[in-house]
């Protein structure tokens, strides 16, 4: 089949000139091939990205382009009490939810990782939270933190162990804590599958000879799965960070932002001035602001990889 | 991965029953029974009539006394439901093979063809999949706009590979990595052109690694949000997530059954999709992390 189509190839290729010559080369030939993913890209992404950083300087509102004014958005927010209650709750959100997603994850990736039956089974179910759409679990969550019909409450009232029922999403902590459960429902699966991916390259030979050696299992856990683990802890927790900090959907769906702020995230408090409220400009400010995290969170992520090559010998 | 398995068993011995059944099977079932909750909860309570619903006091809650189809015939037949969802396939679906061909030749480029520069392309490309959408909807609303795609499912199909083709070049480039050069140069002697090589040598060894790549890219699709938000505003061209969290809780009063059941037919879909490829899916999530 191949050697068919080559003859002919052949003597196209003879007959015509540079042309042709080009196509066969890999650097014309390379760009061409990159030509449609890198114009999407640069688009709908580079270009976005940059012009978001104008905006943020603008006074812009929907419908009007607006004027230069510099860092005005910014000094603005500096002295906006919402917006650093916003930074403080992502801040919060990200910490707890993240820290609590990779204990849990870990576990249950150990957990996966033992001989259990139903084994694929078990593990393809385990990842359902994850592949469901968030919006429409949180909607299940929202009936679930319902203030006179939640299940939760319905159930600790019965087995005595509260009196009245929790106003899960009426009350600012109660409101912080229902929306992190929620995330940390949502991301624990992702954490176990990737890390349990990660447990399974490690060659079971280690254990029986640390097991020889009169190792424990927390010792084996400790000296032997842990520093082997790391390099994929550190790139699967840098995805993680990156999409608890830019969460939007689960407080949309759940709390708008409320009761009195206390859920607002930077990405909702941006959606909301610049969406609902209109000012385009100030809303761009806010999406700014979360850049320098996320550059934090790429350089740790650069880390990771780079340990990675080093500690499999770094062959290639 | 089998013979690990088999290690592990054979090690197994040296922990007793009981002592397995409080370290492993009884975590593992809490573990599935907080994961699982929500769906079962989200099921029951959309074959609830009303009546059933706000009253555990006469109706065990857990069960079903009564089971009706009434919220879904209210979903189908009085609201934009099947609109939307039909959108969602329409948009999923388009996204997703734009993002695969344009990530196909991409990958191509980048891991064989191996033109200067082309290792930083990949750097770049990977960068990309770093941006998150919530930085990036405000400036893209004004450009849907200027670009006259504002409310129109185009706006959503052309910026959804964005997403998509970082996440998908990524794991082709891995794939493609895999197949053996020799293959290409043979062909390359024969006098094949490259266009020739990658549509009949290597793509049709690429098959699961497209399967995997498709997969993911159509379930991150299906569940994407804040653009089918930003972008869309009427309510014939929602998106699922979209439309049942605007249009059907409008008011004060929620209609939780149907509500629900607008949540369980528009997860079904896509979990059983990823039933069908749950270790394409899998793959190409921790491929993803490892490469």
């Amino acid at each position: 089949m191949v050697a068919e189509s080559g003859n002919l190839e052949i003597a196209a290729g003879a007959s015509q000139g540079w042309l042709a010559r080009a196509m066969h080369g890999r650097e014309v030939l390379g760009w061409l091939f990159l030509l449609p993913a890198a114009a999407l890209l640069l688009v709908f992404l580079t270009y976005p990205l940059g012009l978001g950083i104008w905006l943020a300087m603008t006074d812009a509102t929907l419908g009007e382009s607006g004027h230069f004014i510099g860092l005005g958005n910014y000094l603005s927010l500096s002295r906006d009490d919402v917006f650093w209650l916003s930074v403080f709750n992502t801040a919060l959100y990200t910490g707890v939810a993240s820290v609590i997603k990779f204990a849990l994850g870990l576990w249950l990736a150990l957990l996966l990782n033992e001989h259990i039956p139903f084994k694929s089974i078990v593990r393809a179910v385990v990842l359902l939270p994850f592949i469901v759409p968030t919006v429409l679990s949180a909607i299940a969550f929202w009936w679930i933190y319902d203030s006179q019909f939640s299940i939760i409450s319905w159930l600790l009232v019965r087995l005595g162990l509260i009196h009245q029922y929790i106003d899960f999403l009426g009350d600012p902590n109660n409101a912080r804590a229902s929306v992190i459960a929620a995330n940390i429902w949502r991301g624990v699966p992702f954490v176990a599958i990737t890390l349990l991916a990660g447990l399974q390259t490690i060659a079971p030979s280690l254990y029986e000879a640390a097991t020889l050696d009169g190792a424990s299992s927390w010792q084996c856990f400790r000296h032997v799965t842990l520093p082997l683990l790391t390099p994929i802890i550190a790139v699967v927790m840098t995805f993680s960070v990156l999409f608890t900090f830019t969460d939007f959907q689960l407080i949309y769906t759940l709390t708008r932002g409320g009761p009195i702020n206390a859920t607002h995230l930077m990405a909702t408090l941006s959606f909301q001035r610049a969406i609902t409220g209109g000012h385009l400009g100030e809303g761009a400010a806010i999406a700014v602001a979360m850049i320098p995290f996320l550059l934090a969170a790429i350089l740790f992520s650069y880390f990771g990889l780079q340990r990675r090559a080093w500690q499999h010998g770094g062959k290639d | 991965m089998a013979r690990a398995a088999e290690h592990r068993a054979g090690m197994d011995y040296l922990v007793s029953l009981p002592r397995r059944w409080v370290t492993v099977y009884l975590p593992l079932g809490v573990f599935l029974v907080v994961l699982l909750f929500p769906f079962y909860w989200m099921t029951m309570t959309s074959f609830k009539t009303n009546e059933e619903l706000y009253d555990y006091k006469t109706y065990n809650p857990f069960w079903l006394a009564h089971p009706t189809l009434a919220n879904f015939h209210k979903l189908l037949f009085e609201t934009d439901y099947p609109n939307w969802l039909w959108n969602t396939v329409v948009i999923s679906v388009l996204a997703t093979f734009l993002s695969l061909f344009a990530s196909v030749f991409a990958a191509y480029a980048i891991e064989r063809l191996r033109f200067t520069g082309a290792r930083y392309v990949g750097v770049a490309i990977f960068l990309a999949y770093l941006v998150p959408p919530s930085i990036l909807f405000i400036p893209l609303a004004v450009m849907v706009f200027q670009l006259g795609l504002f409310d129109s499912i185009w706006a959503l199909v052309l910026t959804y590979p964005t997403i998509l083709i970082p996440f998908c070049t990524w794991l082709l480039m891995g794939y493609f990595k895999s197949i053996p050069y020799e293959l290409e140069e043979c062909a390359l002697i024969d006098g094949a052109t490259r266009l020739q090589i990658l549509w009949k040598i290597i793509l049709p060894l690429a098959v699961p690694g497209l399967i995997s790549a498709g997969i993911f890219a159509f379930t991150l699709s299906w569940n994407e949000f804040i653009y089918a938000l930003t972008f869309i505003s009427s309510s014939e061209f929602k998106t699922v997530s979209v439309g049942t969290v605007t249009e059907l809780v409008e008011g004060d009063v929620y209609h939780w059954g149907s509500l629900m059941a607008g949540a369980l037919v528009g997860s079904l879909p896509v979990a059983i999709l990823y039933s069908f490829f749950v270790e394409h899916y899998v793959s190409s999530m921790t491929g993803a992390v490892k490469e």
